[in-house]
């Protein structure tokens, strides 16, 4: 009697909010959800427990952002000697000197107030844009980690899926098209249903058909030579992205495994140890 | 609790004696960790007080090494916290075990105060050593909150935004009582210099009402599965080495999962927004707390008003601090109260419930189906509680704690055994 009344008052106070969720997801008038469309999936080479950044990769991205990023977008955070970094894009000193010193940094202790860069500087600042403020990119694949629902973010801690910022990175890359019918595109706005907080945004397309002709194609090895497209160089600069994002991922996998075997054999140990102790009490 | 079922300390050497005599601190320390008596059939939810005490060292030990690389200074903090990211040797690690750690020590506090919940731990004698414990949850939001707004992120910012400016809903005085907590009219520079100093000083005070907690535990003794006090030496085996080894087994485990996150996931609790530098100019779409605190938000939004939402969302934590005596029954242990269990787990569910409506958007059906849970989180309290008391009829328990665990189930009294995931343990004796 009383676990049917109970049962009974449970089953009805589980349906009531889940009635009221049902009638919050079909109602329109609420807050639209963006992004429109959810971001696509990628297979890339540092995603899962034992992922690591492929160093040729990150060099195309480093290219593809001085070539089509850099003219509005900062890397303020990144050091040119990070990009030295062996589980990184693994430069040279020489090649990480020779490009600091393309760079002109302002310096109020040089004679002129600038001086050629160095090894220790930071990217410089892009030079301000009128009307926007393209984000500094530094850790933008972390920070448009766009959510992912329910019940898909609890599969994620069980798959370690980590992806859902470059995924979302790529896909704004590769996501310009037409707008559908009936949809108005602001002047100097484009479409792009992959958006984060929109359907149209001020950035344009920024990456075309072999627009960029990627150094390791021009050497006389062909085994090393990627297409140069707008899906590789979106896949690059976003992988060269999510590492000056975190640059220590690598280390930290790799850490993380270590200390995985540890604790888990300790508690093998510790376990038979309590089993031993108790043995007498039960 | 006045015990002397296992040896007390006794000084072996003459430097121990000359020491014992003038401070009797390693006899304190013996008497309380390793001659002190726990109840043999305690099963692995009594675990996470010892996790707890683990977590706020590992926060506090974090915590002061990154407070060494962190500079709380609205132009610089977000920098900083990039530069213990990638310069610092390992800062890496340090951060995302404390940020990941904020989050496991809520996780772990909240099986503690569910286990309590379930094994009546709060009733007569423990209601100091249970309103102990609803100080230091409130200790910990404080400080989980003034933490999360360091980093200086867009989050941190709006949320210290939207927090301190609950306290507008106080009449007449409210946004005077703003001003004065932000240090001006709006979050900036004092609010993240005072926040930083009670970031600070907080989990020391938490460290304080703990060694409380602890104190007040060893004055009533724990409880235990049955709910029935300790009788006879039967009923305990010495903390050292039966709890200390099972504690550690526990906490292995536990750091297992942490670990999970801090190699694997260590973003994943965290939200994408805050690593975006704070920009008083644009709001974010949807401004959420942490998840542990997803709950109380929902009760704040739940209701049109902000001062009732505010009166609510306190008062959803306050309730606990009466619980002992809006709890009628005499009976501890849910393993003998058919009713109350499964009223309890309606609860965790109006919980987790209401933790999921805390980060949806507060519109339509979301903001209803918060209020039809706020409702029960309070009907629970004022209104089951007080009756079941008087309605229920409890099963018969078994005559002590030595009883349940040695003879079969279904000699105890006559009583079945009690069946469920939680009640397992202590059946397997």
């Amino acid at each position: 009697m009383h676990n049917a009344i109970i049962r009974l008052l449970a089953a009805i106070l589980l349906a009531m909010p889940l009635a009221s969720l049902s009638y919050a997801a079909d109602d329109e008038s609420g807050t639209p959800h963006y992004p429109k469309n959810k971001p696509r999936h990628v297979s890339w080479s540092f995603a899962g427990p034992f992922g690591t950044f492929d160093p040729q990769q990150l060099q195309r991205g480093l290219q593809v952002y001085r070539e089509a990023c850099a003219a509005c977008h900062s890397l303020g955070y990144v050091a040119f000697r990070t990009l030295g970094s062996e589980s990184g894009p693994h430069l040279s000193a020489d090649a990480v000197r020779a490009l600091a010193s393309e760079y002109i940094i302002e310096d109020p202790d040089a004679p002129d107030g600038e001086r050629p860069g160095r090894a220790s500087d930071v990217f410089p600042d892009a030079p301000p844009y009128p009307d926007s403020n393209p984000p500094d990119l530094s850790v933008i694949t972390k920070a448009r980690a766009v959510e992912r629902g329910f019940p898909t973010f609890i599969f994620d801690i069980f798959t370690q899926y980590q992806e859902t910022g470059p995924d979302y990175v790529y896909s704004l890359l590769t996501g310009y098209q037409d707008p559908p019918d009936g949809v108005e595109v602001p002047d100097g706005n484009y479409y792009n249903p992959y958006f984060v907080s929109g359907t149209t945004l001020a950035m344009p397309t920024p990456l075309f058909e072999e627009a960029i002709a990627y150094a390791q194609n021009a050497d006389d090895n062909p085994d090393n030579d990627v297409p140069e497209t707008v899906d590789q160089y979106a896949k690059d600069v976003t992988a060269f992205l999510m590492w000056t994002a975190e640059p220590h991922m690598t280390d930290r996998k790799s850490l993380g495994l270590a200390v995985m075997i540890f604790l888990i054999v300790l508690a093998g140990l510790v376990y038979y140890t309590k089993k031993k102790v108790w043995a007498e009490v039960h | 609790m006045q015990h002397d079922y296992f040896p007390r300390y006794e000084p072996k050497t003459a430097v121990g004696r000359w020491f014992d005599s003038r401070l009797p601190l390693t006899r304190l320390m013996y008497d309380s960790f390793v001659a002190y008596p726990v109840p043999r059939n305690l099963n692995y939810f009594y675990t996470f007080g010892g996790i707890l005490s683990v977590m706020l060292v590992v926060q506090i030990v974090t915590g002061v090494v990154l407070a060494m690389h962190y500079v709380p200074h609205e132009d610089f903090a977000f920098d900083s916290i990039e530069h213990i990211m990638r310069d610092v040797n390992y800062g890496w690690l340090l951060r995302y075990i404390h940020s990941n750690g904020a989050s496991m020590f809520f996780l772990a506090a909240y099986i503690h105060i569910f286990r309590g919940l379930y094994f009546g731990s709060y009733k007569e004698p423990r209601e100091i050593l249970w309103i102990l414990g609803v100080v230091i949850f409130l200790l910990m939001i404080a400080t989980a909150f003034f933490g999360y707004v360091l980093p200086w992120g867009q989050m941190s910012f709006w949320a210290a935004t939207v927090i301190t400016n609950l306290f507008s809903a106080i009449p007449l005085v409210g946004e005077n009582i703003v001003t004065w907590l932000l240090g001006g009219f709006a979050v900036g520079q004092p609010t993240l210099n005072r926040f930083y100093s009670l970031h600070y000083l907080l989990p020391f005070m938490i460290a304080g009402v703990v060694a409380l907690h602890v104190w007040a535990l060893h004055v009533t003794g724990q409880t235990n599965p049955t709910g029935i006090e300790v009788k006879s030496k039967q009923d305990v085996v010495p903390f050292t080495p039966h709890a200390t080894i099972k504690d550690a087994f526990a906490m292995t485990v536990f750091l297992i999962l942490f670990a999970w996150f801090v190699f694997y996931l260590p973003n994943y609790l965290g939200h994408a927004d805050n690593y975006q530098k704070a920009d008083p100019l644009v709001t974010p779409a949807h401004i959420v707390p942490e998840w542990y605190l997803l709950p109380f938000y929902a009760v704040l939004r739940a209701v049109p008003s902000k001062l009732l939402g505010v009166v609510l969302m306190f008062g959803s934590i306050a309730v606990l601090f009466i619980l002992p005596w809006l709890d009628t029954s005499r009976v501890r242990s849910a393993n003998y109260r058919p009713l109350y269990r499964q009223f309890f787990w309606i609860f965790v569910a109006v919980c987790i419930g209401l933790g999921y409506l805390g980060a949806k958007p507060a519109e339509g059906g979301y903001v209803i189906a918060a209020r039809i849970l706020t409702t029960y989180y309070f009907a629970h309290f004022f209104l089951i509680l007080p009756l079941l008391g008087l309605f229920e009829n409890p099963r018969p328990r078994p005559a002590s704690i030595a009883d349940s665990v040695l003879k079969p189930a279904d000699e105890v009294s006559g009583a079945p055994a009690a069946a469920g995931g939680v009640a397992a343990p202590e059946t397997r004796g």
